[in-house]
């Protein structure tokens, strides 16, 4: 029984530890970001910044693309499955494009960022961090902070939303596809309940979740990344680790943020 | 001896790691321009020592005197304006993957200076040529060999150019005629620019080739501290046994054969 109390202890213990130098990281990610350019003339780096833009935004179009394509695809073909019954097809064109602005897009495109951007953001930074490339940093009296986390967190922050934006399109797209060459509804009809049923209401509450979404994919792999003990093994655990914990975040601020729009009817 | 510049000064450092005291007072004075080596076994706390000097460790007790400053004291910001005083290689070069042979070496410059690229370029050129790599400016840290991967370790140390360098085993992992010619590379560095020199090791043939002194650390103490050869000549068992690689002597590596049979079977 003592045991057990210890070991609840013990776990309570280290996650209070582990939430407390989380908050520190982005306490101080938040000072080089909007602080020491001013203070301490530490400019942020353009180059890095845009190179991380490229791999994290770029490089990650093809995945969100074939991921949010297949989505409407197959939402259009649910959705006619169920709206034949009572012969509302046409309305599958709506039931796609809000759901995929408003929730799918939003959060299938931070799902796959998380899996490519936030295991490649703990992955490298972990490695450095095994390999004394974090202490060469800091003995060179470059803050790691700096150098790498903020310009990892800035990029993703204005990547992941541009990510969202081509996911919706491309959904809207899978969906249009199903639409008119399968449940055989005319083009230009399509895209007019589309957009009847869309507001711009729609998509910036979906938008504005993906900002939040960014934040923790970025702080989280990084989080990871720097505390990473124990070799090879350790990195891999650090991976893992970082991918699941963005997942769970990802869904819970999703519920919490759908959950303040929806109370507030937004 | 006495009226050389010191440049940095240890009094009475004391550390605890983990319940096990690590530095049992250390008390020391490097002088300029010299090659101080700090040798000892494994575990003996020569690594967690310089890590004391570099600033990534507070100690317990005791203070670590470097321009009349002590480092043990300062903040952060502070302890950055330091850094940027020396220079490290490190015992795995810690090379940053991401970045080819010349951005290594350049990083510390574009971070810390405002010279123009063009300039920065020259300096990486005249670094690298100093370790002997002209030419390898291109190639990614993964396509070097180990040696050469310390060489640019080292021209990425002195590229600030440092008034002291420490080196962490500049020669494990490498093979002798690599070893000699970073040991060669230590000595001219510290005769052609003055740089003082702090190096860990267990390395015998390259202490003995580099050290203007040495500093033989026993389980957190300094066990004896002199020139070269007073060292190769000192009369201190635990010293004379750690030159000369023996596994017999004071200090023992195995444990005691008469418990061992009964440790064997018994559980």
């Amino acid at each position: 029984m003592l045991r057990l109390f210890e070991a609840i202890g013990v776990f309570t213990r280290n996650q209070i530890i582990t939430l407390i130098q989380f908050v520190k990281l982005c306490n101080d990610t938040l000072f080089w970001i909007f602080v020491a350019p001013f203070t301490r003339r530490r400019h942020l780096k353009r180059e890095s910044i845009f190179y991380q833009m490229v791999f994290m935004g770029i490089r990650s179009v093809s995945i969100v693309f074939f991921v949010t394509f297949f989505t409407g695809f197959v939402l259009a073909m649910q959705a006619a499955y169920q709206l034949k019954q009572v012969g509302a097809v046409v309305y599958v064109a709506s039931l796609v494009a809000v759901s995929l602005a408003r929730e799918l897009g939003p959060v299938l495109t931070a799902l796959v960022v998380a899996g490519r951007v936030g295991a490649a953001i703990t992955a490298e930074i972990g490695s450095m961090a095994v390999t004394e490339q974090l202490e060469a940093l800091d003995v060179m009296a470059i803050n790691p902070i700096r150098f790498l986390v903020v310009p990892r967190v800035i990029a993703l922050f204005f990547m992941l939303p541009c990510l969202t934006i081509i996911g919706n399109f491309v959904g809207m797209f899978g969906g249009y596809l199903i639409g008119v060459f399968n449940l055989k509804i005319n083009s230009a009809h399509y895209i007019y309940i589309t957009f009847k049923f869309l507001s711009l209401k729609d998509i910036y509450t979906g938008l504005s979740k993906t900002f939040v979404f960014a934040i923790i994919i970025a702080m989280v792999g990084c989080y990871q990344g720097l505390n990473t003990k124990g070799g090879a093994q350790g990195v891999g655990k650090a991976t893992t680790l970082s991918v699941v914990t963005s997942f769970i975040l990802i869904i819970l601020a999703d519920a919490v943020l759908t959950a303040l729009y929806y109370f507030s009817n937004v | 001896m006495e009226n050389r510049e010191v440049v940095i000064s240890v009094r009475d450092l004391e550390k605890t790691l983990g319940g096990l005291k690590v530095l049992d007072g250390i008390s020391l004075d490097i002088y300029k321009g010299e090659t101080f080596v700090i040798m000892g076994g494994s575990g003996c706390g020569k690594t967690t020592f310089l890590r004391h000097l570099i600033g990534a460790l507070k100690p317990d007790k005791g203070h670590i005197y470097y321009a009349n400053k002590d480092i043990t004291s300062l903040t952060s910001a502070e302890i950055d304006n330091f850094r940027r005083k020396f220079g490290m290689v490190f015992q795995s070069a810690a090379l940053l993957d991401s970045l080819n042979v010349e951005d290594n070496v350049a990083l510390p410059l574009k971070e810390h200076t405002k010279l123009d690229d063009n300039i920065i370029k020259i300096i990486v050129k005249m670094k690298l040529a100093l370790v002997g790599l002209r030419g390898f400016e291109n190639l990614m840290t993964s396509e070097l060999s180990g040696g050469m991967k310390k060489r640019v370790g080292l021209a990425r140390a002195i590229a600030m150019d440092p008034e002291l360098v420490f080196y962490d085993e500049p020669s494990s992992g490498l093979d002798p005629i690599v070893t000699a010619v970073i040991d060669d590379l230590i000595l001219d560095l510290s005769k052609k620019l003055l740089i003082t020199s702090i190096v860990v090791s267990h390395d015998m043939n390259s202490v003995f080739r580099i050290a203007d002194r040495v500093a033989m650390l026993h389980k957190g103490k300094i066990l004896q501290i002199g020139t070269r050869d007073e060292i190769k000549n000192s009369s201190n068992p635990i010293v004379q046994q750690f030159i000369q690689g023996k596994t017999e002597g004071p200090v023992d590596f195995f444990k005691k054969g008469d418990d061992y049979l009964t440790e064997l079977v018994d559980k």
